[in-house]
């Protein structure tokens, strides 16, 4: 019956054809396959030739972040996908989706299964902000935001509340441009990427007009990169307003910045300051949306209107900076001030969660105490990506942890300290549990079918792809 | 294995074609190596050694390993097309999208390159090892002027990243 399991059992070698005449291998598994789960494998991989991996996700469907978080306007980040598909596909990898580690199976079995765990299962929740009204209708945290957008099964019933003028995003990093973007941008654009088609026609009907990007600190501390702020300039139909005392100090303090930092900086003076040439102006004068960066914010509380049922604004409180670069520190003024918005997302980072009582949990950073990709004080046990570094970093960030991680098991293995003297069934009895506890997984081939549906789906509304919306839909095509 | 690169080319070229088509994708790999698409095929048919263009990459081992490469070819199509093992290199494929295509210049060989774009400047902020001199493969096209140019891959420095956010 569990067709997945028995086909991998074959190409590993555990059945069928003898395996006996080469020492047996080392079963490494990966919990997660977003881009950590995959860079890990595939430097375990290529580093030994008696390494095997099985992927486990929770999802029937893989990849992450990058099919899940990655703004549908940004197709050329997905090409990671082939590479990813490469490893998949790999005659010593198996992918085994729809299996729920923490509850379908635990980490303690997989750890009896396997010579070593790789932790990869990036950070689902995301940082609240404490602040009173943050649970009105009308708040919503990035995360859920994007989840919608991007057809994450779990935020498919959001359907966010777009009928007012002025949207309010916390946060200045570059998922807060995500969401501006989605929020601004021309439908003719969106309408030709993967995002689902709840959220076109959400935004269709959208009034949001106007929206504020708001950051608790200064222009030279903004978190976003300037290839998505040069993209928010340049966003058709919209036009930049911002503040020009923000600004006061800002060019001062440019001198002896390095490049990244300085370009971004100079980007958002021009963007700021300067008075457009006329092309530019034309287009500015023509634009019917707004959006802004509001500096030295943070928010207190979120107000909702006389009935107390929609949000119509959000109190902040004015900071002033102590320290200077990266490292200033927002400290409050005891001024505040009102902004009047039907809308507050809230982009202030995403955050992990503990898995399994029995893994070392850092409750303060929200990650798994490591050294170097080693789980500290849990032989066997490794993590990688956003589980191992916290939520930051973009994925060639997360591919450089990932293969670091993949390196520190490479040397337990070659040291001895990873100890795989003794057999593993790996997969095998992994797979008889899921089948007691009635779990089918979802194996790479049977992706392949959702994705093909997938695809198939969106050429008929010229998209690249119309993403299923649901598990229960996945899993009938999967096994259709 | 060639086959695989093959493959994985021409899924490449596809995808990219695609991206420079879509309305989406406004920034895509602008100015350089907009032959690319084409010399690939017509690199194929005239494979006339005398043509071809000597590089000299230096993996992050610090091993020279030297190939040859058409005019009008980026030197990612290049690494691509020779099966050149660079881990990670090119995760976007050549769209302007990651900075994992890092390569460092002499200042000499630097000079002679096409002029940088804002938009590779843009990804180049987020590489690693960031030089003077660095720029991204993807946008550097083989000309018959930089015969015999040496490319440095830049070694990983996540290490040390490391060490500053405090999980090691
Ligand atoms: C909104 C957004 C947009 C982004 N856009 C870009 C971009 O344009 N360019 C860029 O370079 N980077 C981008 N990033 C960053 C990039 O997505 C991350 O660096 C990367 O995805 C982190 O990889 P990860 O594998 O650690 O986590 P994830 O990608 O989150 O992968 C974790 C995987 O684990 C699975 N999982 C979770 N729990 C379990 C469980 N209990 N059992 C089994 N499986 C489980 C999840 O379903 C998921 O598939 C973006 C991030 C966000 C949030
Ligand atoms: N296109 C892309 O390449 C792309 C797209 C999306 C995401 N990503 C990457 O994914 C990672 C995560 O992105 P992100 O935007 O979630 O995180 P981020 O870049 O860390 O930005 C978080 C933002 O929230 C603010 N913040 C944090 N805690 C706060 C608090 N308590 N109160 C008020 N503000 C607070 C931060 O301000 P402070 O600086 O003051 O802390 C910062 O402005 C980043 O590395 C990003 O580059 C990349």
């Amino acid at each position: 019956s569990n067709v997945a399991c028995i086909r991998s059992l074959y190409s590993a070698g555990v059945i069928g054809r003898g395996a006996s005449s080469s020492p047996s291998p080392s079963k490494i598994c990966v919990i997660g396959s977003g881009p950590a789960g995959f860079y890990t494998a595939q430097h375990l991989l290529k580093a030994r030739q008696d390494i095997v991996v099985d992927i486990y996700e929770r999802l029937p469907v893989p990849f992450g972040l990058v099919r899940f978080g990655v703004a549908p306007d940004h197709p050329e980040v997905k090409n990671v996908i082939n590479t990813f598909t490469q490893t998949a596909n790999h005659p010593r990898c198996h992918f085994y989706g729809n299996v729920n580690v923490g509850k379908d199976v635990s980490v303690s079995e997989l750890q009896q299964a396997y010579h070593g765990v790789v932790l990869s299962y990036g950070a689902e929740a995301n940082r609240s902000m404490g602040v009173q009204g943050e649970d009105l209708a009308g708040v919503y945290s990035a995360k859920d935001f994007v989840g919608w957008y991007n057809g994450l099964p779990s935020c498919r019933e959001l359907t966010p509340d777009l009928s007012c003028d002025t949207a309010v995003i916390l946060g200045q990093g570059n998922v807060a441009l995500d969401v501006a973007r989605v929020l601004l941008a021309p439908l003719s654009i969106l309408k030709k990427t993967d995002i689902t088609q709840p959220a076109v026609e959400a935004l269709v009907h959208s009034q949001v007009r106007r929206v504020l990007i708001i950051g608790r600190r200064g222009p030279t501390q903004i978190a976003c990169t300037i290839k998505e702020l040069r993209e928010m300039v340049n966003l058709p139909g919209t036009r930049p307003e911002m503040k020009a005392a923000d600004f006061a100090e800002v060019s001062e303090a440019l001198k002896d910045v390095p490049r990244p930092r300085k370009r971004l900086t100079e980007l958002l003076l021009k963007t700021a300051l300067e008075v457009p040439g006329e092309k530019e102006q034309e287009r500015r004068n023509k634009a019917t949306r707004t959006w802004g960066f509001r500096f030295y914010r943070s928010p207190i509380e979120v107000f909702a209107d006389a009935e107390g049922k929609k949000i119509s604004g959000i109190r902040l409180a004015v900071n002033k900076l102590e320290g200077s670069g990266e490292g200033a520190q927002a400290v409050l003024t005891g001024e505040v001030e009102e902004v009047s918005c039907g809308l507050v997302i809230s982009s202030i980072g995403y955050k992990s969660l503990p898995i399994d009582p029995s893994v070392p949990f850092d409750p303060c950073k929200a990650i798994v105490p490591n050294t170097l990709g080693r789980v500290q004080q849990a032989k066997g046990l490794y993590c990688s990506g956003w589980l191992k570094t916290g939520p930051t970093g973009v994925i060639a960030t997360t591919m450089n942890n990932s293969f670091d991680t993949a390196r520190s098991v490479v040397e337990d293995l070659n040291s001895g300290t990873l100890d795989v003297s003794t057999e593993k069934p790996g997969s095998q009895s992994i797979c008889a549990l899921l089948e007691q506890r009635r779990v089918k997984p979802v194996s790479f081939s049977d992706w392949e079918k959702i994705n093909t549906e997938e695809t198939r789906r969106g050429e008929a509304v010229g998209k690249p792809r119309e993403k299923l919306l649901s598990v229960e839909e996945m899993l009938r095509v999967a096994r259709a | 294995m060639a086959l695989v690169s093959a493959v994985r080319r021409i899924a490449q070229v596809r995808l990219r074609d695609l991206c420079r088509r879509s309305t989406v994708a406004v920034a895509v790999s602008p100015g350089a190596c907009v032959t690319g698409l084409r010399s690939f095929t017509a690199g194929t048919q005239s494979l006339r050694s005398d043509n071809k263009v000597t590089v000299n990459f230096i993996n992050r081992d610090g091993e020279k390993i030297t190939v040859k490469g058409s005019p009008g070819d980026s030197l990612l199509d290049v690494i691509v097309n020779e099966d050149l093992d660079f881990d990670g290199f090119g995760a976007c494929e050549g769209t302007l999208a990651c900075s994992t295509c890092h390569l460092i210049f002499d200042e000499d060989v630097f000079k002679k390159l096409e002029p940088v774009t804002d938009e590779e400047l843009d990804m180049l902020d987020l590489a690693y090892g960031l030089t003077e001199t660095s720029r991204l493969g993807c946008q550097i096209c083989l000309t018959k002027s930089l015969e015999g140019m040496v490319a440095r891959v830049p070694e990983s420095v996540s290490d040390i990243r490391q060490s500053n956010d405090g999980t090691a």
